[in-house]
């Protein structure tokens, strides 16, 4: 039954190898991917290169879709995996923060790991930087995070909030996907006189 | 008119190659999200390590003003596996992303901006828009990797939440710092 982490009990030197195993299959995707250039990943804001939205989107379908059909096969416990409580107010003021973040800085937290990577100096500014922000937030703002933990209303997905099973919603967004991906090849004709020389 | 600084030694005869087709690449990231969830029964994330090595640098410095401070407590709490578990994952992370970019002859010590800024104003937003991003990432509990595409591939309610807010600030500051980028 998987998880494995539900039925097996592996020792530390085993659960921090296969973080790193995880983690270098995450880095060599996000690589491949184009995410360690800022101007790749900003591109998305401008529409002339859709590519932030296609590889995230292709990846949450993807996802969806193997743990809906491993749990429907029962061979995956979906109340064992993780989920992390929900707090509107923690999720609308903190993305819209990040938001802003992520366009001034180019990069988002993994992505600048991924520019290191590959020598661009703007992910180290940007790295450095961030291990600034989340310091400070502990020093100063631990208020805020008080109440934003306060203020979760506990682990709440789409299919328990509606009454809708998983699997209608793997549907739905995959039909999404396939729209958006129309658009976004109209999109990215549209703007691609945006895109900056050099 | 990118600074390009060709510092690095690349392989030999290696041209930089084309990024991989976002949806085929985009399926593998899902994939390694879902070895993630089958094997760990959680997803992935970087936010988490940075605040460890806040925590621990707040440690050096005082250790009775860390454990004191709730934030950084949370780290520093001893064996914490979760921890150690997110600091190797973005260990793992570097590794995995200095190979692909190697094998493909894009890593270079250069500076990515747009076409209008120095390379002494783009290091300057890159650490500003770090700060800001890294104080939004706490306060939503997670970022692109934790919140968006770990929650949204689970359906969590907040992390969709998050992942429009995101979208929806980053689109409104293109339009008006659209100088820093075009």
């Amino acid at each position: 039954m998987l998880p494995l982490s539900s039925t097996l009990e592996l020792s530390q030197a085993a659960n921090l190898g296969l973080a790193v195993l995880l983690g270098f299959g995450f880095g060599f995707v996000l690589e491949r991917a184009g995410f360690g250039s800022a101007r790749k990943l900003t591109a998305v804001f401008y529409f002339y290169d859709m590519a932030v939205v296609k590889v995230m989107f292709t990846a949450i379908v993807t996802t969806m879709a193997g743990l809906f059909a491993l749990s429907t096969a029962g061979v995956l416990d979906l109340a064992e995996l993780y989920v992390e409580p929900t707090s509107y107010a923690g999720a609308i003021v903190g993305g819209l923060v990040f938001g802003v973040g992520f366009l001034v800085g180019g990069y988002c937290p993994g992505t600048s790991v991924a520019a290191c990577a590959t020598g661009r100096l703007d992910g180290f500014a940007f790295l450095a930087g961030m291990l600034g922000g989340v310091y400070l937030f502990a020093e100063l703002l631990s208020g805020v995070d008080a109440w934003v933990r306060e203020s979760a209303v506990g682990e709440l997905t789409l299919p328990t909030l509606t009454g809708l099973s998983m699997g209608w919603y793997v549907l739905l967004f995959i039909g999404i996907l396939v729209v958006a991906g129309l658009a976004m090849r109209a999109a990215e004709k549209r703007f691609a006189g945006l895109r900056p020389p050099g | 008119m990118n600074a390009t600084i060709p510092a690095t030694p690349r392989p030999p005869g290696a041209r930089e190659q084309p990024y991989w087709n976002p949806y085929a690449v985009g399926a593998l990231l899902g994939l390694v999200l879902l070895a993630s969830y089958l094997v760990a029964g959680r997803g992935l994330g970087a936010t988490g390590a940075f605040s460890s090595i806040a925590a621990w640098i707040a440690n050096a410095i005082s250790p009775g003003h860390a454990l004191a401070n709730p934030v950084h407590a949370r780290y520093l709490a001893s064996g914490s596996p979760l921890t150690a578990w997110l600091v190797f994952l973005l260990i793992g992370a570097f590794a995995g992303a200095a190979l692909s970019g190697w094998l493909a002859g894009r890593t270079r010590f250069m500076i990515e901006k747009g076409p209008r800024l120095s390379g002494a104003q783009r290091l300057a937003t890159a650490a500003g828009g770090g700060m800001v991003a890294g104080i939004g990432a706490k306060i939503a509990m997670g970022c692109t990797s934790g919140q968006a595409l770990t929650g949204g591939s689970i359906l969590n309610v907040g992390s969709l939440v998050f992942m429009g807010s995101v979208f929806a600030a980053a689109y409104a500051a293109a339009w008006i710092l659209r100088k820093e980028w075009l």
